[in-house]
């Protein structure tokens, strides 16, 4: 967070899933700001609408089947991604912001070279000859390190490893030089070994480029070593954010408490259970009356049932929505000891 | 390559020499013998000589071997029995060309516009476009060929004047039963692309491609289309081999003189010499495209390969 220029900015964002069963509410008013040239983790479990979230940044979503709700904003340098018309998005897709996914067996068109499938977004987005772009396609293909990359480019998806493809769609997403890239969960199809490989890439590429990086995963070990900023999401909704560091060391919302806790550690005994969350998240397609986690929580309050918390601001950055940061709330230790400070 | 070639031939020999088998002892276990119904009334001493000029009076394996000897030495299916002097093979040449001329007009309109027809209803799914051609090619599906050719014929011919019923020679007697033909071909391939579209557009790279900010034609285009036409070269194969043998109904409904005319009435005349030829000509055909069709595969997607890899 050095610079503090915002070059995104999402506002109240409200993504609808119409099925036949009726409106799934699946990404519920999230709002956030992304800096120039940081690194910003979404964590959540799956089908907390992070990954909704991150495509809708995009616009890549089915127009009848899915929705952004009226009044939702997303400010790219001032202008609203959602109002764009084709033409605009089209450039605004791939050039200023790039979309890496999570899969890099099927992200990828099996019926295409490599180099093509780099080389087509590259003139797109510049006045190239197809000589030109074949040639900055080996370049980009160079720049995430594939070896051989002359020979590489001539290959077809399927004739290349999960890594290697991992790293295609990187390059692809790398091509047009975007101010910001969004990472769907990039290691979650991958062996660790491959995992490390890739997140090393990133850091490298962030280095080399002061990408912005809005990184998407459930991996807390991942987001550990690589992010600046946490977002916990839940239920289509953040129910805490802040620094790296103070999520971790200070996590304030029991639900990223429960999260923490999941995740095996290296001092804890290998005969202990390890701690898991019980329960499921609420069902999105109804409305929510109260705190989304109130029925998973193990510090459930009367209110927590009745009112949906409003967000909390800590202090730098570090804010979180739970009724226990009210100055009325019994005092449950470490989640809310801060609490007079804040409220 | 080369080696998986060579033996795709020899397995069309196999192949082949099993349906000329087939087709000529059925034929020949079929009560009575071709003859019998013209040469009743002959004196025998005629008779005698019928059958000998057709090979009749032999045991049937010995017919089977002078009909294959024939076959591969100089490919000669012998001569009609119903029209004596007319060669099979001659009027198989004949017939194939008239009705690929009508056929390869209706299968190349039929793909063409089905194609595009099914990929637009794909991509407008559940919208008016979808519905419009899904109801079209379920009309073509449906409607049985002689319907749709008398209402054609009714619409173009009775009512506006346009063009004529039957017959054959200009290009005017073709329109009719080149529209005839498409309907059907145009509802299939509509309908078969439209599935396999939805199919692969729902995949990940075309999100990917998306990303990119490739324009949605382009999409259509470049990743779309040749991710889910294989489904559309494996049923044109056969269509291509039947495009030659011809359409039965509809030239029996336009009077055209193709292969179907020929091969319909041979069955009714129980010409049999026209019956055998004309089926191990449509399977030859048959085989021969099919090969060519597995070739594409390769072609079109990179990962099929037809060999065995090192």
């Amino acid at each position: 967070m050095e610079q503090q220029e915002k070059i995104l900015e999402v506002k109240n964002l409200r993504v609808n899933f119409n099925t036949y069963a009726g409106k799934i509410q699946a990404v519920r008013g999230v709002n956030f700001s992304l800096y120039k040239g940081e690194t910003l983790a979404i964590v959540g479990e799956s089908g907390c609408g992070k990954t909704v979230t991150s495509k809708a940044l995009l616009r890549l979503y089915q127009p009848p089947l899915v929705s952004v709700a009226e009044g939702s904003e997303i400010l790219y340098d001032g202008q609203d991604v959602l109002k764009m018309n084709k033409k605009q998005l089209q450039a605004y897709r791939g050039r200023e912001v790039g979309m890496i996914f999570q899969d890099p067996m099927t992200s990828l068109n099996p019926t295409m070279k490599v180099g093509d499938q780099i080389a087509e977004a590259l003139r797109i987005h510049n006045k190239i000859s197809k000589k030109e772009a074949a040639v900055l396609a080996v370049e980009k293909l160079r720049l995430v390190d594939i070896p051989n990359p002359e020979k590489r480019a001539e290959c077809y998806p399927h004739q290349l490893s999960g890594g290697m493809r991992q790293r295609v769609v990187i390059a692809i997403a790398l091509s047009c030089s975007p101010k910001i890239i969004i990472a769907d969960e990039p290691t979650t199809a991958l062996d660790v070994t491959i995992q490390a490989q890739i997140l090393d890439l990133l850091m490298e590429i962030r280095e080399k480029t002061h990408t912005a990086i809005i990184l998407v995963t459930h991996d807390l070990g991942v987001v550990a070593n690589f992010a600046s900023r946490i977002q916990v999401m839940y239920a289509g909704q953040i129910v805490e954010r802040g620094s790296t560091r103070d999520l971790f060391y200070q996590p304030r919302h029991p639900y990223t408490r429960a999260l923490l806790d999941s995740v095996p550690k290296l001092s804890s005994k290998t005969h202990g259970e390890l701690y898991s969350l019980k329960g499921t998240p609420p069902d999105l397609i109804l409305e929510l009356k109260g705190c989304p986690f109130a029925a998973r929580c193990q510090y459930c309050m009367p209110v927590c049932q009745e009112r949906m918390p409003e967000e909390i601001d800590l202090g730098e950055g570090h804010s979180v929505s739970c009724w226990l940061q009210h100055p009325m709330a019994p005092d449950v230790g470490p989640l809310n000891d801060g609490r007079k400070a804040g409220a | 390559m080369f080696r998986y070639i060579l033996k795709r031939f020899l397995y069309m020999f196999i192949t082949l020499f099993c349906i000329t088998a087939a087709t000529f002892f059925l034929m020949h276990s079929i009560p009575g013998d071709p003859l019998s119904y013209m040469a009743k009334k002959l004196p025998d001493q005629t008779r005698e000589n019928y059958y000998e000029k057709y090979g009749l009076n032999e045991s049937v394996p010995k017919q089977f071997g002078i009909f294959l000897k024939n076959i591969v030495t100089e490919f000669n299916f012998g001569e009609s029995i119903r029209y004596p002097g007319r060669k099979v093979t001659e009027t198989i040449v004949e017939g194939a060309g008239v009705s690929a001329a009508v056929g390869f007009q209706a299968l190349f309109w039929g793909v063409s516009i089905g194609i595009i027809l099914g990929v637009i209803a794909a991509y407008f799914r559940n919208r008016w476009p979808d519905y419009l051609i899904m109801f079209i090619a379920i009309l073509g599906v449906t409607i049985p060929v002689f319907v749709f050719a008398s209402l054609v014929q009714y619409l173009f011919t009775v009512k506006l004047r346009w063009f004529p019923t039957t017959g054959w020679g200009s290009w005017k007697e073709m329109v009719l039963p080149v529209i005839t033909l498409a309907l059907g071909s145009i509802a299939g391939y509509a309908r078969y692309m439209k599935s396999s579209v939805l199919e692969t557009i729902n995949q990940d790279y075309i999100l990917t491609a998306r990303a990119k900010g490739v324009s949605e034609f382009n999409i259509l285009r470049r990743h779309v289309l040749r991710n889910s036409i294989i489904p559309a070269v494996t049923i044109l194969g056969p269509e291509i081999a039947a495009v030659f043998t011809g359409a039965f109904v509809t030239e029996k409904m336009f009077g055209i003189p193709g292969l179907g005319f020929y091969y319909v009435n041979s069955i009714n005349d129980r010409d049999y010499t026209m019956i055998i030829g004309t089926t191990v000509f449509y399977a030859i055909l048959f085989v021969a495209v099919q090969l060519v069709v597995d070739i594409l595969y390769g072609v079109i997607d990179p990962r099929i390969t037809l060999t065995k890899q090192e």
